[in-house]
């Protein structure tokens, strides 16, 4: 596992209080590494990272844990860097070529690689999963490939970034100024101190990135995205549209028959499926066979995000490890 | 206001539509459209066909097909639909101060669709306002028109504009 701060902690502590049958043979956090053939002690790495040390030792960096490390599958979960997708995606690539399946909850790599890393993994009949990079615990990947099998998804409607929602949400519950719960968001956690990838509905982009390549195999980049964001939404505007019953949201929206790829704050129903509260995030497909189908769950968060990996890696597990 | 569109018969005799179409006016509404389909029928000489579309206020519909029976019409298909398409927007920046008789006007001057309602909220001076912009048309192919429109205004006057999910045709 390369990275152990939220998601990788809490991934450790379900691993701990559920038997899975999964090991840990080697973790690795910014600074340091640690590799056990025969399982990590995770109640002891935990501990030694909560007190703010290191998980491991400093002569062993993260890549020397990728390269050298005895494993079958990594679990790539260090922080997302959209420009480069570095040095995640030198991770990935690694792993692949040594054969391990890959799974990741980094948006860097997937928005910008995808396709690539897809060829490589296939080419050394590996897998690669990336479930949690898209609305946090909602199972949507899973959905998309084996739930719908048989559909084609026509449209994709989200509400992909918490963060920017709890301050809507805020605003519309309060009448709170943008500035007014933005600061609330960020006393509670939700926002980070440069909410700007978030606010500016980039973070949102990010994933309709990811989801419009995963559903329609394109080859869509940021670039192609309209983003608007949030920040210039007033407590007026979301006044008025009470008055039609609806309120402001910041949607994205996926329509390739219309050439449709955008995330811009919206009018919509307040009766409306994609209408959640606070940090929640929603999803509405609507496909050929199915109709539309709209999954609302928690969007973030430790446990939540360990989930979404955690089934990823069972899924491998179950059905490519050796000897499965 | 309903919009109603209504298929009709009657006989093909001098006046006879004339008075067919009185009802509409006596019962507060107006008529929108008027298609005649003479040549449908051909079989059934001595009869026309007329599609129309009127505009009625609510609750007058029951009293309106009365009297067009009275007047020997024969009802043969019945639709109502929302009186033109309707659909609302937010704008937020600087409204005013942009000209704002110019960005209704420029919509108005489509002529197939309109701004039939402005809700505009203003902070302190300097700050933006809020407006709820609520535009009327013909059709839904020119609602999505006269909203490309505003978006083409409110590009160049730096106003965002928020626009209803789901509702483009
Ligand atoms: N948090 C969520 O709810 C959530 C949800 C969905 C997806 N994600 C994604 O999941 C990933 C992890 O998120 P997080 O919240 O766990 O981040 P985080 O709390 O910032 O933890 C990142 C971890 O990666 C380590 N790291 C930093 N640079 C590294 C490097 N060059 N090589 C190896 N490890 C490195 C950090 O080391 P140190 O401990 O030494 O700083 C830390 O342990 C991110 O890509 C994020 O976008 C997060």
């Amino acid at each position: 596992m390369i990275g152990f701060g939220t998601v990788g902690q809490g991934i450790a502590s379900v691993l701990m209080r559920k038997d899975l049958g999964l090991t840990i043979t080697a973790i690795a956090d910014s600074r340091s590494g640690l590799m056990r053939d025969d399982g990590v002690d995770l109640a002891g790495v935990l501990e030694r990272k909560r007190g703010g040390f290191v998980v491991g030792d400093v002569g062993i960096s993260p890549m020397d844990v990728v390269k050298r490390g005895e494993y079958d599958l990594l679990v790539e979960v260090s922080p997302t860097n959209i420009q480069t997708a570095e040095p995640a995606a030198t991770f990935i690539r690694e792993a692949i070529s040594r054969g391990k399946h890959v799974v990741s909850s980094n948006k860097g790599p997937i928005a910008l690689h995808l396709k690539e890393l897809r060829r490589a993994a296939l080419s050394h009949g590996v897998q690669l999963r990336y479930e949690a990079t898209v609305c946090g615990a909602i199972p949507i990947m899973h959905v998309l490939e084996e739930g719908l099998r048989g559909n084609s998804v026509k449209s994709l409607h989200g509400v992909l970034n918490g963060t920017s929602n709890f301050i809507l949400t805020r605003m519309a519950e309060e009448g709170l100024t943008y500035d007014q719960a933005l600061a609330e968001a960020r006393e509670m956690g939700v926002a980070e101190a440069d909410p700007t990838y978030d606010v500016k509905g980039i973070d949102a982009a990010i994933k309709l990135v990811i989801l419009s390549n995963t559903i329609w195999e394109t080859d869509l980049r940021l670039e192609d995205v309209v983003v608007t964001g949030i920040d210039q939404i007033t407590p007026d505007a979301i006044r008025l549209s009470e008055d039609e019953d609806a309120t402001i949201r910041l949607i994205a929206e996926a329509i390739p028959e219309r050439g449709i790829c955008r995330v811009t704050p919206r009018l919509i129903p307040r009766n409306h499926p994609l209408v959640v509260n606070g940090t929640l995030n929603a999803i509405t497909l609507t496909t050929d066979l199915a109709g539309a189908l709209t999954f609302v769950g928690k969007g973030a968060g430790s446990i939540e995000t360990a989930s979404a990996v955690i089934g990823d890696i069972l899924h491998i597990k179950e059905r490519y490890a050796r000897g499965a | 206001m309903v919009q109603v569109s209504m298929k009709l018969e009657m006989s093909d005799t001098p006046g006879q539509l004339v008075r067919a179409l009185k009802p509409v006016s006596d019962t507060g509404g107006n008529i929108i459209a008027v298609i005649h389909q003479r040549e449908e029928r051909r079989e059934k000489k001595d009869i026309i066909s007329v599609q129309i579309v009127v505009e009625l206020p609510e609750g007058r519909l029951e009293e309106l097909l009365a009297r067009m029976r009275d007047q020997g019409v024969s009802i043969q298909r019945l639709g109502t639909q929302r009186l033109l398409h309707r659909r609302s927007l937010i704008m937020i920046g600087h409204i005013m101060h942009t000209d704002l008789t110019d960005t209704v006007d420029r919509i108005d001057k489509t002529g197939f669709a309109e701004v039939s309602e402005l809700e505009m909220i203003m902070p302190a001076i300097s700050e933006p306002s809020s407006a709820r912009i609520t535009i009327r048309a013909t059709s839904a192919e020119s609602m999505d028109r006269a909203v490309e429109v505003l978006r083409e205004v409110a590009r160049e006057k730096d106003i965002l504009v928020i626009e209803p999910l789901g509702e483009e045709s």
